[in-house]
């Protein structure tokens, strides 16, 4: 605006309208003008403007206020009245008040078991006050042309990070596994799970001590123990200061008691804490790895430094390790070493070719998606029963309008009633989630307590209250709002297109949403069922796995086999390295003679005892099983079938190899090739393997017992239990079923099956409630049609689908918009697996013959009522 | 009933322009007398003080172009309030004439 008009400023007259009070405005105004007229005769215009400007502002004074800024609180009784009709409303219609906070509070209660599942992912580890700048030692390995991502590390990359790269850190700790010890003396033992960790891991950890000194773990003989390790070894006194060994071998003083880490936390299972020296000083294999590049065994931490990112450090630290192995001879893998942050472990481990490829974080949007989506389809549900029911209200708008209320009051009354029901379904949602937080945590495998003390926590909720109020309450808000007196007196808003449209739009948003969660919970479940119907390659049933934990245990094979056998106990008995649910151990440098030189094998190795294939009943496909006779056999091999084809034999029985084992280059011979066996991920391919026998018993860690069938297994275990105490008597006897090891291979997917059941479940619920008061609605808007069309001859049945077919359509609509989306996500899900179903076709069908079968139902009982209704009721009246 | 400075100076400034006495004209004439420019808001502020304690009264007058077609709100000095300023110049004049070396000068 070049040309300045020669009026006074049009904005600062609004803003005194605005604020001035009503009886002042005239003068006030008037005086104003005058006084700009004068000053722009005087001086200039520009300077009469400012003038003006100046006046207006200073004019802001408690004296000239409008009530409304002065005392906000004469609204009150407007409001007192919003509430009061609000609760008439409610009260007098009953079953669309029940609908709509029935199905409010459920979506909301969904809501908030979700909110509390996400915060509980999203605040893992967060128990350790550094959390941020706390990493795992990782590394990435390129091993012809793939890139693998491993924990184990070796020795001295502790040292190296510490002294060449010790700039970027804080502290560097190297630790063993967290693995089961006895801890105790020669009269009680008790079984807990810690690690050996250098001196500066319980600061690093941040670890809360109740008693001693966290710091203790410079004295070789210490160890720190969590309070509830304490609390089983000494009950009530004071621990500190107590001789204890570890394994009933090592002895150390307890120099320290720490708070129980929670289950929020990957170091949950770190009962104790014992220094590292005193593992490396007191284990030769240990020692004698001080400076071996090539054994990676260990696992080390690291926090670093204030102002550092995690990806500038990984820059630099990537060097590490390729730094000292690039120069070893015949060494083939290229050696990258990262930091895996530790805000990343819970949410973010999988990596695919070096690239981090997510993890459970996929969980945390899926239910994060379903939660905002069962919230949409209660607000959905909210304004198609308040629109459709506004319907009703026109004359209502109308006379208020009539008799003098504006539009935002009437604006004001609809988000009030809206306000109100989202409070009475939000109580009714917490009353719920306290109702259903125990069973919750079962089914998603976690303790939950509702954050009281967290000011997010009301924060969130009172956002949560005031957004679905909005949400829900705008559109019938406007709408109604928006009529025009004599219309909506006269009555003629009847059909207004658009709220139709809406409606029915809205309809389909909500079925496109169940529909899907449908389709995708039978896709979870398909999948869940096909891979733990995948054979296992060995027989689980009766199979316990017990880990030699003590001394006491090695080396007792034939005493233990007699008792146990004698007794009838157990029909036969081996030894492994690896547990039958994992593998420990995968070793490279296979030589042979047909190999192809640039192919440097890596496969996993099991060393078992003669007996493990007739104990686990593998299944040899060609060749032999070890015998105990053959002494050769100590040189022999089983491999699986995957071997055989990474191998490229023809012929494998028969086919010798070399390997460097224990210090020297042996040469083993294939005698036989097993089916491929489960050991890891049932959704992965089984790696290659091989099986060595270990006649030396060296290297063999745990006991496999196939119990007697016929005897109940809660009398077998007790048996045994008696047989191993009889043996070490302060060890507490610790085994695990391996079938039940082998069924938690699929706990994470049981729980996303179960959780997406139980949501899909509530969304339909939430969705029908909807269409239950839609299609009452309709009917009810169409009872006088119905009897008209009842008097011309109508059948029941005609009058059935003259109601119910516009929904059918819709519920077709929304299937067809449902299933690409479906197909989409479960495509991208089933992709994370390798053992993996195709898309089960037969699920859309399900879910389209399921979704009309619940429509017709709900839609039915209330055409069916409408039709049914004597003419004679229906247009007698008026 | 207390009178505050800018009050008494705002009623005496109503008392001396008679019948002309209005938002405009009594802004005028105090900066003329006072060479002070009091904002609108403060002057206004005032004499609704100044009414509402009842020393002035108003009537309205007849809308003029230069106001935008807005009546004007004349003010006029009441019986109580013309007593009120006469107790203040007493007070202040007795206060006066015992002062040394102040000479006290009255127009007829």
């Amino acid at each position: 605006m070049n040309q300045q008009s020669n009026i006074p400023p049009k904005l600062a007259q609004r803003l005194l309208q605005w604020f001035l009070k009503d009886e002042l405005l005239e003068e006030v105004l008037g005086d104003l003008d005058e006084k700009f007229d004068l000053e722009k005769e005087t001086y200039s215009l520009s300077k009469a403007r400012r003038n003006y400007w100046y006046q207006v502002i200073k004019y802001i004074r408690p004296f000239a206020m409008r009530g409304s800024f002065n005392h906000p609180l004469k609204n009150l009784i407007m409001i007192k009245n919003y509430f009061k009709i609000g609760f008439r409303r409610l009260k007098r219609n009953k079953v669309y008040s029940a609908l709509n906070i029935g199905g409010l509070s459920v979506g909301l209660a969904v809501v908030m078991l979700i909110g509390l599942w996400l915060f509980h992912e999203l605040t893992f580890d967060d128990y350790h006050a550094n959390h941020d700048k706390l990493a795992r030692v990782m590394q990435h390995k390129t091993r012809d042309g793939i890139k693998i991502t491993r924990r184990p590390l070796p020795f001295p990359v502790g040292r190296e990070l510490r002294e060449v790269y010790g700039d970027n850190f804080e502290t560097v700790v190297m630790s063993s596994w967290t693995w089961g010890h006895v801890l105790g003396d020669e009269d009680k033992g008790v079984l807990k799970t810690g690690a050996f960790m250098e001196s500066e891991a319980p600061q690093m950890l941040s670890l809360r001590m109740v008693a001693g000194d966290m710091n203790a773990l410079t004295q070789q003989n210490s160890i720190l123990l969590s309070r509830s390790s304490a609390q089983a070894l000494f009950g009530g006194e004071d621990p500190i200061g107590k001789s204890i060994k570890i394994d009933n071998d090592w002895n150390v003083v307890i120099k320290g008691v720490y708070e129980d880490i929670p289950t929020s936390s990957s170091f949950n299972s770190l009962e104790f804490i014992a220094p590292w020296d005193l593992y490396v000083s007191n284990t030769e294999w240990v020692k004698a790895s001080r400076n071996e590049w090539d054994n990676s065994s260990f696992t080390a931490f690291a926090q670093i430094k204030e102002g550092l990112t995690m990806e500038e450090v990984n820059e630099r630290i990537r060097p590490a390790i390729s730094a000292h192995t690039d120069q070893y001879e015949g060494w083939s893998d290229k050696n990258e070493v990262f930091l895996h942050a530790m805000n990343d472990w819970h949410l973010r481990n999988n990596w695919e070719n070096g690239v981090q490829t997510g993890g459970a974080i996929q969980y945390v949007w899926l239910f994060g998606g379903i939660g905002v989506f069962v919230l949409i389809l209660a607000c959905i549900n909210f304004m198609n029963l308040s629109t459709a029911q506004s319907l009703k209200r026109f004359r209502e708008v109308g006379i208020r309008k009539a008799i003098g209320s504006v539009r935002k009051q009437l604006i004001n009354q609809f988000l009030t009633e809206s306000f109100l029901l989202v409070c009475l379904s939000f109580l009714v949602s917490l009353a719920l989630v306290l109702l259903v937080l125990p069973q919750f945590g079962v089914l998603a495998g976690k303790q939950f307590e509702i954050p009281y003390q967290e000011p997010l926590l009301w924060l969130i909720s009172l956002a949560v209250i005031v957004l679905t109020s909005l949400l829900a309450g705008l559109y019938p808000a406007f709408y109604l709002s928006g009529f025009q007196v004599v219309k909506a007196l006269k009555g003629s808003i009847f059909h207004s297109n658009s709220s139709k449209y809406l409606r029915r739009g809205l309809v389909v948003v909500q079925f496109v949403i169940s529909v899907a969660l449908i389709i995708g919970t039978i896709a979870v479940r398909d999948q869940i069922q096909f891979t733990q119907s995948r054979p296992m390659g060995y027989n689980g049933d009766n199979l316990i796995s017990v880990s030699m934990v003590s001394d006491d245990y090695r080396g007792k094979k034939e005493y233990l086999e007699t008792q146990l056998k004698d007794a009838r106990i157990i029909e036969s008995m081996a030894m492994t390295s690896s547990p039958m649910t994992t593998l420990n151990s995968t070793v490279g440098g296979f030589e042979w003679e047909s190999k192809d030189p640039n192919f440097h094998p890596h496969m996993a190795t099991n060393w078992v005892s003669a007996e493990f294939g007739s104990t686990v009943g593998w299944n040899i496909f060609e060749g032999r099983d070890f015998s105990k006779e053959l002494v050769t056999d100590s040189s022999s091999v089983v491999i699986n079938q995957a071997a055989v084809t990474y191998m490229g034999l023809e012929h494998p029985v028969g086919q010798e190899f070399t390997l460097w084992v224990r210090n020297s280059y042996r040469t083993f011979k294939i005698i036989g090739v097993t089916r491929n066996i489960i050991r890891e991920s049932p959704y992965s391919q089984v790696r290659p393997m091989v099986y060595f026998l270990d006649t030396e018993e060296t290297e063999l860690e745990y006991y496999l017992l196939k119990l007697n069938p016929e005897l109940p297994s809660q009398e077998a275990i007790a048996s045994t239990t008696q047989v191993f105490e009889q043996l070490a008597p302060n060890v507490p006897f610790d085994y695990q079923f391996v079938d039940d090891r082998y069924a938690q291979k699929f706990e994470a997917e049981v729980k996303v099956g179960k959780l997406s059941g139980v949501f899909a479940g509530l969304a339909i619920m939430i969705s029908c409630l909807g269409l239950f008061g839609l299609a009452s609605y309709m009917a009810e808007q169409r009872t006088k049609e119905i009897g008209i069309r009842k008097v011309l001859g109508a059948s029941i049945l005609t009058l059935w689908k003259l109601l119910s077919s516009e929904f059918i359509l819709l519920i077709v609509l929304s299937c067809a918009l449902a299933i690409p989306i479906a197909y989409y996500f479960i495509n991208d899900w089933l992709a994370n697996y390798e053992y993996r179903i195709d898309i089960p076709w037969y699920s859309f069908l399900l879910a389209i013959v399921g979704a009309l079968v619940i429509t017709l139902i709900t839609v039915s009982f209330q055409s069916v009522k409408a039709a049914l209704v004597n003419p004679v009721k229906s247009l007698r009246s008026e | 009933m207390k009178l505050g400075g800018f009050e008494e100076l705002v009623l005496l400034a109503i008392g001396s322009l008679g019948d002309d006495a209005y938002g405009v004209t009594i802004k005028e004439i105090l900066k003329e007398k006072t060479g002070k420019n009091p904002s609108v808001g403060a002057l206004h502020s005032a004499l609704y003080r100044l009414e509402e304690k009842e020393f002035v009264k108003t009537r309205e007058g007849g809308a003029t172009a230069e106001r935008g077609g807005r009546r004007k709100k004349y003010y006029q000095l009441t019986a109580y309030g013309l007593k009120m300023l006469q107790e203040t110049n007493e007070l202040r004049m007795s206060f006066a004439q015992n002062i040394p070396g102040l000479s006290i000068k009255t127009q007829e």
